[in-house]
This record gives structure tokens, sequence and C-alpha cells, in this order.
């Protein structure tokens, strides 16, 4: 327990004192992720497959359907 | 295929292309400047000279600005496949689960982990576990690089997997197969070696521009002599990376190998051109000269593709018409077997809603023998099955200079360097400072090479891309097309900017 709190330590204090270099490294660190997962991820990348059919086995029809025509 | 799903196809491969590419910037810098990093604080460990300590923690900020703005610039080629590939991520989903598994429980956990470790652990650590830590993010970033190269290089290689025509999905039969596959291994190699001669490119412009400065010199000086050496050495093994890459690109992917040459009419002892200009009117199907001019190493291609000097390199003509003598039959042939083994699937799909055991058998094993050729099914006409021959051709011949070129740097700073002289030589410094870009445009190539090399496929011989892509609406992709444009120039200026700014304030004295 006393090594799990020296580690979590370890961590608050660096993150503590973090120069301006890091601050801002890590706000374009989340400016990414959010812009990434909660604009890209959401609005223009849904997942074509699981969106459109209910279960895997409609999905596999789908493909062998599509891998099945030659025109 | 209609206009529009030209379109599509063009505007997804041009999305995913665009996505690579700025992902791509990032990487190589990480993977490289690592070690450099690590071999570094290693001297400081072994000397307790200061200065090492100093050179390292410079080096490590210019690794940490570029591995912040980079992470997970990767992520949007994976919204991309669910998206815009849906059809080949379903297809191979199994194949690429497992590597990419292994690499997001360890090869992530690693890097991330001890790149904390090494950022805030310099005063509260003992120098060794923060060496080991340093070392610890290296072989992490580079283990990460290995499971994604894996799983490209089966793209190129489908080894170790079967097809499953009820689920229709590919399944790992052997994951060693996958894994180590000699595509894979290859692949890897070159990729991480290439990626570390970039670093060191970068090091010695970066110490080039303080020596013209006359600003940190010793720092510069001793990062230079670590940055060659460790350029020089990765130079080296890029050679025989590349040359087993080339053996087996001619063994399995002979098309890419005739389009790096430009190579129409297969032939016995054939050279490999140093220098050359191709003919743009050249066609598959018409007789123009595939060259305006051409200077080639004598029964080079021969030698390095199939260890014989006296050995036939098919052309793209032999790999499309057939050549008899060679036993290489016409592509019409495998576009026959394709067509039958889709049209067993199609059977086994029906005889098993019919509930027809003996004819889901029959089916199957007819599925099963021209699986190999599956994918050239779709293909109507021939020259589809042709790449981009300019295009493949020019890259791999830039590639090929610049990989010399930098051997040569490498090697003349170097010597001056232990000469005492390479601060006078202002015209190296220059040129070391403007080879920079070089070598970013160097690896870019080669995944040019690599992956236009075997258009028209998605999987070799299974999948052709555009049986591979969703069925969207052009202007979505379009769309998404100009913000990824937007977004990752924004992170890319924003690097640049961090990266001039640090690096004009220099290393702490």
């Amino acid at each position: 327990m006393n090594y799990l709190k020296k580690i979590l330590l370890f961590y608050v204090d660096g993150f503590r004192h973090l120069s301006t270099l890091g601050k801002t490294l890590w706000i374009i660190i989340f400016i990414k992720l959010f812009i990434m997962f909660f604009i890209l991820k959401l609005f223009f990348f849904p997942n074509e497959l699981k969106n459109n059919f209910d279960n895997d086995h409609e999905r596999s029809n789908y493909i062998l359907e599509q891998l099945t025509k030659t025109k | 295929m209609t206009l529009l799903d030209a379109s599509l196809i063009d505007w997804s491969r041009g999305q995913f292309a665009l996505t690579a590419f700025y992902h791509w910037f990032f990487v190589p810098l990480t993977l490289g400047l690592s070690f450099i990093m690590a071999i570094t604080e290693s001297i400081y460990l072994k000397t307790g000279n200061e200065e090492w300590k100093k050179i390292t923690k410079f080096w490590m900020t210019l690794f940490g600005i570029n591995f912040a703005i980079g992470v997970a610039t990767g992520i949007i080629l994976e919204f991309e496949f669910g998206t815009n590939w849906s059809k080949y991520s379903w297809i191979v989903g199994d194949i690429f689960g497992a590597p990419l598994a292994v690499e997001g429980i360890f090869a992530f956990f690693l890097e991330s982990t001890f790149i904390a470790v090494m950022f805030f652990g310099w005063e509260k650590l003992s120098k060794k576990f923060h060496l080991f830590s340093t070392w610890m993010v290296a072989f992490g970033s580079n283990l990460s690089a290995l499971w994604i190269l894996v799983a490209n290089a089966w793209m190129n290689y489908p080894a170790g997997m079967t097809f499953n025509p009820d689920s229709a999905r590919n399944e790992m039969l052997s994951f060693s197969d996958v894994a180590l596959s000699p595509f894979a291994v290859n692949k890897f190699l070159h990729t991480i070696t290439s990626s570390y001669v970039v670093a060191a490119i970068f090091v010695i412009g970066v110490s080039s521009w303080y020596l013209l400065k006359n600003r940190h010199v010793m720092i510069a000086k001793k990062s230079i002599i670590v940055a060659s050496v460790f350029g020089l050495l990765s130079s080296l093994a890029i050679i025989i990376t590349g040359d087993g890459s080339a053996y087996q690109v001619a063994q399995k992917q002979p098309m890419k190998l005739a389009a790096m040459e430009g190579l129409y009419n297969g032939q016995k002892g054939a050279g490999l051109i140093v220098l050359g200009m191709l003919n743009p009117a050249k066609e598959v199907s018409n007789s123009e000269d595939p060259y305006y001019f051409k200077i080639q190493i004598p029964k080079m291609l021969s030698f390095l593709g199939y260890r014989n000097g006296d050995a036939f390199v098919p052309g793209i003509k032999d790999l499309i018409y057939g050549n008899e003598q060679y036993g290489i039959e016409p592509a019409q042939k495998r576009i026959e077997r394709g067509k039958i083994s889709v049209n067993a699937l199609k059977e086994y799909k029906e005889a098993k809603v019919a509930g027809d055991t003996a004819k889901m058998n029959t089916a199957l094993a007819t599925f099963k023998e021209t699986f190999p050729d599956f994918g050239y099914a779709y293909f109507e006409n021939l020259e589809r099955l042709v790449p981009n021959v300019a295009l493949v051709f020019y890259s791999f011949h830039i590639m090929v200079g610049l990989g010399f070129y930098f051997v040569l740097l490498f090697l003349i700073v170097l010597w001056f360097s232990f000469k005492e002289k390479l601060q006078q030589k202002k015209w190296l410094l220059r040129l070391a400072l403007f080879t920079i870009p070089l070598g970013y445009l160097a690896s870019q190539l080669g995944w040019v090479v690599a992956e236009v090399g075997r258009q028209p496929w998605a999987i070799q011989d299974i999948l052709p891309v555009f049986k591979a892509t969703s069925h969207l609406s052009v202007g979505a992709v379009q769309t998404t097309f100009f913000l990824f444009l937007a977004l990752f120039t924004i992170l890319l200026i924003a690097e640049i900017r961090i990266l001039v700014k640090q690096i004009k304030n220099g290393p702490k004295e």
C-alpha cells in the first residue's frame, strides 16, 4: 500500500511541477483528444457496419452479399 | 464501376493517405530519438560527465514535443477503418485484432508508463533506474511499431490465416506465421532502421545549426558524433533489410518489383536502374520504349530478387499476359479462377440456407482450392492490375538515392568531427541542416513504394481496394478529408513552432 502511495505521489508531484512547455503540451494533447473523440468520432466517423446492422450474423450476410457480387 | 464509385474510392484512398502521411511525420523521430537519448544517457551514467546529462535532457525535450503532438494521430486511421473501410475491417478483423491488442496491452503500456518515469524521475530515482526507464521508452515505442507493421505486412503477404465463409472474416491459424512471416520481419526492421536514420539526420541538422551560430558547441559536437555513428550503423542495417525486403517483394509481389523498376518486358539477367527517366506514353498495351534513358548495373536486379545474376525477372507484360517459357500464367487465368471461387462462395451460402450439406461441402472444397485467386474475380480490365508505375518508380529511386546520400553525409560528418574541423566546414553544416527535410522525404517515399506498389490490392490477391470501401457519399468523405487537412496542418505547424522555439532556446547550460 505504501508502495502504491509512493508511485501515486511520484506522478502527482510530477504533474504539479510541470514546466510551461509541459503544460502547453498537455493542453494540446487534451484539445486533440477532445476533437478526435467528441467531434470527429461522434459526428463524422460512425461505424458503418455497427450502426446499420443489429448483429454479427446480419453483418456477415451483408459482407458475403457484397463479396459475391462481381459486377 | 460507376464514375461516382471511382470518385468515392479515390477520395477514400486520398483521405487515408493524407492521415497516414501526417501520422508518419511524427513516428520516425519518436522511434529514433528515443534510442539516441538512451545512448547519450548511457554515456552519462558511464562517464559521470554532466554535459551528457544536459545533452540527454535537451533531446528528451524535443522527443517529448514530438511525442505529445504526434500521440493518438494514428487513432484517426482506426476511425477511418470503421467508417470508410468497413468491409475491409470486417474481413481482416481477426487478423488485425490480435497484433493490435498485443500492442495495446504491452507496448503502449510500457511506453506510456516509462515516459512519465523518464520525464519526472531525473531527481527522484537512481541514475540506473532512470536509464532503464529511458531504454524502456525506446523499446516500448519500437514495440508499438512492431504490431502495426505486422498487420500491414499481412496485407502484403496474407500468411497464417484462413477465410471463414460463414462469418466472412479471416481467422488466424498461427500467430507466429503472422508475426514472424519474412515479410513482417523485413518490414519491421527496414522501417525502424530507416526511422533511426531520420532521427540521426534531425540531431545532426539541429546540432549543425548550433555550430553555425557558435552556440552550445560542445553539446552539438558530442551529439553529432553519437548521431553520425547511430545513423551510419542504421544505414548499413537499412541496406541489409532493404535487400531482404526487395527479395521478399520479388518472391511474393512481382508486380510491385516490376513497377519499382519500370520493367515491362521480363529479362534474364535483368539490370538494376541507378538513374532513369520513364516514357510517360508507355502503357502495358503499347510497344513504346518504357524509358527515355536509363543507367543500370547489369544483372543486379536478378541477383537481388532471386540471388542469381542470370535469373529471369518477370516484367509487367509477363505478369499480365503470361509467359509460357518461364511458366508465368496470364492474369486472365487467375481472373477465371477468382470467378470460380466467388461463385463457389455464393453456392456455399445458398446451399447452407437450403440445408444441402453435400452441396455445401462441394462448394467449400472448390472455394478453398481457388481462394488464392479470389480477388481477381472483380477485374474485367487487365490493366487495372497494374499500379501507378511512374509514382512507384520515382519514389523508389529517389528513396534509394537519398539513402546512399545519407551514408555519405554520415561518413563525411564523422570524418571532419574526428579531425576536429567540422565547425570550419560551414558548407557541410548548412548541408546537414537542409538535409533534415530530406530524411522525412525518404521515409515517406518508402511508404509510397510499399502502398502504391501493391495497388490495386487492399489484401494481396484477395481483396481489391474498390471492394474494401464503404458505401458513403463522396461529399461526406470530402468533408472529412478537408477536416483532417486542417486539423493535422494545425498540429504540424504547432509542432514545428514549438520545436523551433525550443531549439532556439537551446539546452540549459
